[in-house]
């Protein structure tokens, strides 16, 4: 496969950029007006009201409700199973445990195909051994919530454990390459790494560790399901639509068609809202009974059966020559995994195109573990790896007594360095620039501990984020004009509150030449044209590639209604131009027809066309990443070692930004969720009995409001000639480089460099 | 959660006589704790007895002492201008606590009695004496970075994680009793346990006894008071240390008396006695400050994960003693 692929990737170097299809510049890459906008949400009035409707409160006749009871060991098989008493507790309809689930196939493994997206391919309650501390044992079907919920704590199970893998220092032992770190070899090398390290003038060799995270999007997961016959309907918090349908047809043993999955509003997604057990055992329960069925998740079951992010063990080498360039660059390490997923949290893909240096080495393997398979949370790779790549490229500015960003301009690469791909936009070191400037980077003492407000040392850091851009293949949208001219445009994407609904909507309005009070953009059901998963950034560019040929297709059509009496008459596709809610010549404005106008002529009250996005080739004749400058300035009380962060600063550079209130909001959020990756957030996952200890917000500890300063951001603002409408996506790249901005901050405040997150007191004491 | 009955007492003497029909009887106040507590099936009550609507009033009396209502909430007392006056540290450690819509529902009854937050307390599927007597503890091998460092035993290693406590063992606080057989004070100080054997006793509370009021004697030197806690983010999360203290210098600066207390270290409020006695006639230096900690914690006896409490507790308490002494300069 890799061959293949690799192959491709050669021969598309050397076709030229107008025979890619979709790699010729979109020319709404430059068009301002409504693209870039601070549009408000379409969605928002209607969620603010309260009447934006959610996967669990979907009204439905005669619905049952599920709770789930889990596991207590992490490896071994149920001895005993008495649900007697919660069944005959008040409400209950039904029990259901492996020896009376239906029967179903074991979902197809994320990447396995095209439309799997099984979180992991081990089978759902259909046998009695148990693979991780949490899994389902029973599902409680009732009247009421309440009813279910209380019949859960009756059912009895008895197990014997076998010997778990639950430690990861003993798991490390046993540590191995995976097949491909998506897609990409484990171990990448160029020269020599460890030989240049040695020989190198400056050196630094470091350890980094970063501890689990667990997802806590504030909806928690939650469907509402119903058969109807063979026909399944899935009322879903989901940012994988037709994935999610395609396995779940697979699972139960139908046709895809017969899976019907609605999401048009979802809570927060962040990697977490995907297929998991519960969605798959709420269907089964449906079946079971006969009764349409809701289970929305309790925040503890949230986290025993939703992945989350996983334990990581770096090693960064650098070393350097005296002028500041670099020998040598090595990124290696070890994540906990499962063997029955395939999400290595590839760490040290930063690396692979940040810097330029003489010699790579570039490795991750994984250690398999008994746990809840671990998953995709914002920026997976990305924010950790950048965290231990950013703070080693801090020690050894320190060690070079060179400002950090003075050390990142001096190793900025003229092309990719691990592919030689030429960048396809990069202005890393002018977001340093403009960031610095506007942080007052330059007030920074580059002395510890230099300066001081009393009890309170305060510290500046910054660090490089950096996030791929990618196209998924796969999405096909729909534009429909209507008689009036107003155009409806539709895909089954994804809308988690980033504001896709919204952006799209004033894409789809520049495109068409529309206002946008006459275009509509539908979205989050499987019924419309398939769609691409929400997730890698990537949902903006792939939707906008897809809407670009179905816009082809439109005018071709419109060429073809508009026949010879209208005034576009002899004019091609590339002589024409979407204005005034119509078409017009490029170069004679005077000569233009509306799309009303067009349609009423050719007697028809409506035109639709449809069409897929071509195949993302630009991402192999390119390479195409995000960058930023995050900068942060902390407070550590000397007293008590508590840290606070009193400002922060990124400076993005990520192509066209399309909406930039949404995009704000994006880049805050992903920055909020940087520092609790530096400073809060850790799963306590009890190495003797693979159980997560804090289970609830009370006590994983995400950032609460006091803990979040003020934050500014600001942008390049620069289309990438090789993406769609220019904009190489925004949603990941607000979390990376955060805690490496933050660690180093922390060190320059107090001269202590802590490299195991999060960042709590007592390592500061 | 597990059914149960519900009734709402009027008078404390009624709310004493609707639980004692029930061994597993609990009276509710503002239900922050104890109903989380029963969703998790932790607690198992058959019967509530909701007791929020007994005596809330907090009465300033001729004396300078204050006598407050068991079912006033946690924002009624900390925003009470009595309080925020003459006890400051009181004030202070309410509102470091919880987040502003629990301390509009928990009441001061409720407060003393909610329950540590021990990880292996709350989770059935781990061994802990305090759920179960004699099943063993979990914690004492475990994540035990949040626990006792001072006055536990092989049995429990969980901490009482109140900070209104705190302020009021330090202002010697008496807790008005109401129970079968008639009323009874006793200081807040001696109505908590320690472990030992029997971490599931927590109180010396009767069956069934209520918390009708709590009594803050007056001390004229509380308006010199403060209270620091420190946790792991800025709001909403327990101390990992906190110091609650009063303090009256003398003309030669030296310390004419001190109240000084505790928490997030022990099972209990922790009043810190031994540093108090260290600190009364000895000049207020930081040097006397740090070993009046010390004095204190030479019994602290860490964990796997918490001796950092130890430097932490020493490095709090000089800096709080320090801030009053500053203050009073």
């Amino acid at each position: 496969m890799s061959i293949i692929q690799d192959a491709v990737k050669t021969a598309v170097r050397f076709v030229p950029d107008r025979w890619l299809p979709g790699a010729s510049p979109d020319p709404l890459r430059e068009k301002h007006g409504l693209l870039g906008a601070p549009i408000s949400r379409v969605d928002g009035p209607l969620k603010v009201a309260g009447q934006a409707r959610f996967a669990a409160e979907v009204p439905m006749e005669g619905l049952a409700y599920a709770t789930l009871v889990h596991s207590t060991i992490a490896r071994g098989h149920i001895t005993s199973l008495d649900t007697s008493k919660a069944e005959a507790a008040p409400g209950v309809v039904l029990v259901m445990t492996h020896e009376n689930a239906p029967r179903m196939n074991a979902p197809a493994m994320f990447m396995s195909r095209p439309d799997a997206v099984g979180a992991s391919d081990l089978p759902v309650m259909q046998n009695r051994d148990i693979h991780w501390n949490g899994e389902p044992v029973a599902l409680v079907l009732a009247e009421t919530q309440e009813q279910a919920d209380h019949a859960a704590t009756l059912v009895k199970v008895e197990y014997e454990s076998a010997t778990a893998v639950t430690d990861f220092q003993a798991a490390k032992l046993a540590a191995h390459h995976p097949q491909s770190i998506l897609g990409e070899p484990p171990l990448f090398e160029i020269g020599d790494a460890e030989k240049e390290l040695n020989e190198a003038h400056h050196r630094v060799d470091l350890v980094f560790r970063t501890p689990r995270h667990n997802h806590n999007a504030i909806e928690l997961h939650g469907a509402t399901v119903r058969w109807d016959g063979d026909e399944l309907t899935v009322h879903d918090a989901t940012q994988m639509l037709n994935g999610t349908a395609g396995t779940l047809a697979e699972i139960f043993g139908i046709n895809p068609d017969q899976v019907h999955v609605s999401s048009p509003y979802v809570g927060g997604g962040f990697g977490g809202k995907a297929l998991w057990n519960h969605q798959i055992l709420a269907a089964a329960a449906s079946r079971l009974s006969g009764r349409p069925v809701r289970i929305v998740l309790s925040r503890e079951s949230v986290f025993r059966i939703v992945g989350g992010r996983t334990t990581t063990e770096q090693r960064v080498a650098l070393g350097a020559e005296r002028n500041g360039s670099l020998r040598a660059l090595i990124h290696t390490g070890t994540v906990a995994m499962t063997e029955h997923n395939n999400c290595p949290e590839q760490f040290t893909f930063p690396a692979r195109h940040l810097y330029a240096s003489k010699s790579f080495r570039l490795e991750q393997s994984v250690a398999d573990m008994d746990m809840m398979a671990n998953t995709f949370m914002r920026a997976p790779g990305e924010s950790v790896g950048t965290f231990a790549l950013e703070c080693a490229l801090d020690e050894l500015a320190e060690q070079m007594e060179l400002d950090p960003i003075e050390l990142r301009r001096r190793i900025e690469p003229e092309k990719d360095p691990t592919s030689n791909n030429p960048f396809s936009s990069r202005y890393l070191l002018q977001c340093f620039e403009q960031g610095g400037e506007r942080f007052g980077w330059n007030r920074r003492d580059p002395k510890p501990g230099a300066r001081r407000e009393g009890e309170w040392l305060v510290g500046l850091g910054c660090a490089t984020g950096t996030y791929p851009y990618h196209r998924m293949p796969g999405g096909s949208a729909r534009i429909r004009i209507e008689a009036d001219g107003s155009a409806v445009v539709s895909t089954a994407v994804h809308e988690m509150g980033m504001g896709t609904a919204t952006v799209q909507a004033q894409a789809a309005a520049a495109r068409l030449g529309l206002p946008l009070e006459k275009v509509r953009f539908d979205y989050g059901d499987t019924s419309l044209p398939k769609g691409v998963l929400a997730g890698g950034s990537t949902q903006t560019a792939s939707i906008s590639a897809a809407v670009i040929a179905a816009n082809d297709e439109l005018v071709k059509e419109l060429i073809r209604l508009a026949g010879n009496d209208s005034p576009l008459a002899g004019l091609g596709a590339d002589k024409l131009e979407a204005r005034d809610e119509g078409l017009a010549s490029v170069d004679e404005p005077g000569r233009h027809e509306t799309y009303a106008s067009i349609l009423a002529r050719a007697g028809r009250d409506h035109l639709e066309v449809e069409a897929a996005a071509p195949p993302p080739l630009e991402m192999m004749k390119y390479s195409m990443h995000s960058t930023a400058a995050q900068f942060a300035e902390v407070r550590v009380n000397s007293v008590t070692g508590e840290v606070r962060v009193c400002r922060m600063l990124g400076s993005f550079d990520c192509g066209r930004i399309l909406n930039a209130k949404t995009a704000t909001s994006q880049f805050r959020g992903g920055m909020i969720m940087g520092i609790g990756l530096a400073l809060t957030e850790e799963t306590l996952f009890d190495p003797r009995s693979g159980r997560i200890m804090n289970p609830s917000l009370a006590e994983y500890h995400v950032p609460v409001h006091m803990d979040v300063p003020e934050i500014e951001v600001m942008w390049t603002d620069i289309p990438d000639p090789h993406a769609p409408l220019g904009a190489r996506g925004i949603g990941e790249i607000g979390i990376t480089g955060v805690a490496a901005a933050i660690a180093n901050a922390v060190y320059n405040a107090t001269g202590r460099r802590v490299r195991d997150l999060p960042i709590t007191l007592d390592k500061l004491l | 959660m597990t059914p149960f009955q519900y009734e709402r007492a009027a008078t404390a003497p009624d709310a004493v006589r609707m639980a004692s029909n029930s061994a597993s009887a609990k009276y509710l106040g503002g239900g922050t704790n104890l109903v989380d507590l029963m969703r998790e099936t932790i607690e198992t009550p058959e019967r509530l007895v909701d007791v929020s609507g007994l005596s809330r009033t907090i009465e300033t009396r001729p004396d300078g002492s204050l006598l407050i209502g068991a079912a006033a909430t946690n924002t009624a007392l900390a925003s009470d201008l009595t309080v925020r006056r003459d006890f400051p540290l009181l004030a202070r450690a309410i509102l470091a606590g919880a987040s502003g819509q629990i301390r509009n529902m928990a009441t001061v009854g409720g407060n003393i009695l909610q329950r540590t937050r021990c990880a292996y307390f709350y989770d059935d599927a781990a061994r802990c004496n305090k759920r179960e007597p004699g099943a063993g503890c979990d914690a004492l091998d475990g994540f035990n970075r949040i626990h006792a460092i001072l006055g536990a035993s092989p049995a429990c290693v969980a901490t009482h994680p109140s900070d209104m406590c705190v302020a009021l063992v330090a202002l010697d606080a008496v807790v008005h009793l109401e129970g079968a057989n008639g009323t009874r004070r006793i200081p807040l100080a001696d109505l908590h346990r320690l472990p030992e054997g029997r971490p599931d006793i927590e109180t010396v509370l009767q069956p069934h006894e209520l918390i009708t009021a709590v009594e803050i004697p007056a001390l004229s030197f509380a308006r010199r008071s403060t209270y620091r806690k420190v946790r792991d983010r800025a709001s909403y999360a327990f101390a990992l240390v906190s110091v609650g203290a009063a303090l009256d210098l003398s003309e030669d600066g030296s310390v004419r008396d001190i109240r000084l207390a505790l928490g997030g270290v022990a099972h209990k409020p922790w009043r810190a006695l031994k540093a108090e006695d260290a600190l009364r006639g000895q000049p207020a230096t930081e040097a006397n400050f740090r070993a009046a900690a010390e004095a204190e914690l030479t019994d602290a006896a860490p964990l796997r994960d918490n001796a950092f409490k130890v430097e932490l507790a020493r490095r709090t308490i000089t800096a709080v003693l320090s801030e009053l002494k500053g203050d009073a300069a």
